[in-house]
């Protein structure tokens, strides 16, 4: 239906004989194209997800049966202090995971955007981390923390700073993976932020210097606003991948040491595939889930009344 | 003067800013290059000197790594093609009939964590007998592929004008004809940048292969992460095969950068 009236403006005199002999061709049934795809997401994505919730509600251990105790799942977790712990280091994790690629990685657009030799080269090395399999570079990082034989305190030291423990210190262990992050995901963020400012207008730039104001009012009056509408979707995509982060925390420390890394992710393995508690598992899944849906509603609208104002 | 400072400052920032990435990377290959007493040394030695294949033959010789490497493409190949077969159709339909619904459902796929899907999956493949299968890899790498590959095309096909197929229509041409032969060529740099974004991530997944792959499905990141654990393995080796998983990821980062990069940025602007 949609399609006729678009198209109906430019061929309203071819349209009419055409519609009497092939009509079907006329209202094609677009929805028959995506039929394998739905049948398949329904499969792999929609089911698990009903089944999970289905989950929730019984005592289940791999091996064992269903057995079904209503909501006695969920009020077990909250009274889960590693439950709750994990929950702390997620909300830690995530906000540092966020703000800072976001504050780099859009100073690095301000940087691509201009034209300076080699641009094209040292942006896609700078590109290179966020397209390298996390397993690999979370292996090389491993090693740099080393507190014995890892560069990373041989360059400290060489700075007059003295050997951190790295990942094997509870207290450091938080901020050490999310340097890993930091390196991992600011090139994501300065990519969407560079699309924004490719699409700015020159006009306003112009006036403004007509008027003299520097390059810091400048920035801050007219860049800003006009491209915060992309650096919201950028803290939008950083919230969901940072509360989601699994392979680079678990390859380099598993949750550890103790449990002062694990986050609700982490937990949530464990619970599965450790413990093969698998209803208690599928709590903590939905649980995840309206956080992140809850989220990236928040985030949304945050981002359509950015728009407004921009 | 000032304009010489400012000058200097500037790519003092873009040395700041591209260093670590490069760092980390050439610190690999020196590791990959070096011998085991130059690995453990303290101060550590930057340069291999002299440079030693061994790491890489070891690499080889003592793990499975050819298998391993051949799961990788198999699981990656048929999540990309089935997700290419499945998905670019799927982002035509979506475009065209503007199933706004069925959009939202592919974006909070792609928002949830792997792990959301990977409980039931896991005791579906259990009852069936298909935990430790390639097959089994290559259906939840499903979950990777298509949504990536359908949100791209919906983008694409947004922007191929619609006059060309209703041209090919009034030419007595189906649904399908109008789709296969006009809306399907125009579309065809969509189509590359979703199969190289389906293909990096669906290449780096690691959580999968962990929980799902057995001792001889298993793909390269988990067969490494393994070698990790299991066995007390040298830096040297370790880093060679860090390298070998995360190289051909970096080949194609650097031979389609610009594909990839309008793709991302199309991708992330279309997420909000």
């Amino acid at each position: 239906m949609t399609a006729t009236t678009t198209i109906s403006q430019p061929l309203a005199p071819l349209q009419q004989p055409a519609t009497f002999t092939h009509s079907a061709d006329f209202t094609p049934r677009y929805w028959l194209f995506s039929v394998p795809a739905v049948v398949i997401v329904i499969g792999v994505i929609v089911f698990p997800w009903l089944f999970t919730l289905y989950m929730s509600g019984h005592d289940w251990k791999i091996g064992g049966g269903p057995e079904f105790v209503g909501l006695q799942n969920f009020a077990e977790l909250f009274r889960d202090a590693r439950f709750i712990e994990s929950m702390g280091h997620t909300a830690y994790f995530t906000i540092l995971a966020v703000v800072l690629p976001v504050f780099f990685g859009t100073a690095a657009a301000l940087v691509f955007h201009r034209e300076f030799p080699f641009r094209g080269v040292l942006r896609t090395i700078f590109v290179m981390p966020m397209m390298a399999t996390p397993v690999a570079v979370a292996l090389v990082w491993t090693m740099m923390f080393h507190p014995q034989l890892g560069v990373l305190n041989y360059l400290l030291s060489l700075v007059g700073i003295g050997p951190q423990n790295w990942v094997y210190d509870p207290n450091t262990v938080i901020p050490t993976l999310i340097l890993v992050e930091v390196w991992h995901w600011t090139p994501l963020v300065m990519l969407i932020v560079l699309g924004g400012l490719a699409g700015l207008p020159r006009e306003p730039y112009e006036s403004a210097l007509i008027d003299g104001a520097n390059s810091w009012h400048m920035f801050r009056h007219i860049t800003l606003p006009l491209v915060w509408p992309f650096i919201m979707v950028a803290i939008v995509i950083r919230s969901i991948d940072a509360l989601k982060a699994f392979d680079t925390i678990f390859v380099i420390t598993q949750g550890g040491p103790g449990t002062a890394s694990e986050t609700l992710n982490i937990f949530l393995y464990l619970q599965a595939f450790q413990f093969y508690k698998i209803g208690y598992a599928s709590a903590v899944v939905v649980i995840f889930f309206v956080i992140i849906i809850m989220l990236s509603l928040l985030l949304l609208y945050a981002r359509q009344k950015s728009k407004w104002n921009a | 003067m000032k304009r010489l400072v400012t000058k200097i400052g500037f790519y003092l920032s873009v040395f700041v800013l591209v260093s670590p990435a490069i760092l980390v990377f050439l610190w690999m290959i020196s590791l990959s290059f070096k011998n085991e007493l130059d690995n453990t040394a303290f101060p550590p030695v930057f340069i291999p000197d002299p440079p030693t294949f061994k790491n890489y033959v070891d690499v080889f010789a003592q793990n499975n790594f050819a298998l391993y490497l051949w799961n990788s493409i198999l699981v990656t190949g048929g999540a990309v093609l089935v997700g290419l077969l499945v998905g670019v159709p799927a982002g035509y339909g979506i475009a065209r009939g503007k199933a706004t619904k069925f959009a939202i459902l592919i974006l909070v796929a792609r928002m949830t964590p792997a792990l959301s899907y990977l409980i039931p999956l896991f005791l579906l493949f259990q009852m069936t007998g298909l935990v430790g299968t390639i097959t089994a890899l290559v259906i939840t790498h499903l979950v990777i592929t298509i949504p990536i590959i359908v949100w791209i095309m919906i983008g694409y096909f947004e922007n191929v004008p619609m006059e060309l197929e209703d041209a090919a229509r009034i030419d007595g041409a189906t649904s399908w004809q109008a789709f296969r032969h006009v809306a399907l060529p125009l579309a065809k740099p969509g189509i590359v940048v979703g199969g190289i974004l389906a293909f990096i991530f669906s290449w780096n997944n690691f959580i999968f292969s962990v929980v799902l792959g057995g001792k001889n499905s298993r793909t390269l990141p988990s067969a490494v992460y393994n070698s990790l654990t299991f066995e007390q393995i040298s830096w040297g080796p370790l880093a060679a095969a860090a390298l070998l998983v995360t190289l051909p990821v970096l080949l194609v980062t650097v031979l389609a950068q610009r594909q990839i990069v309008a793709g991302l940025s199309a991708g992330g602007l279309k997420d909000g």
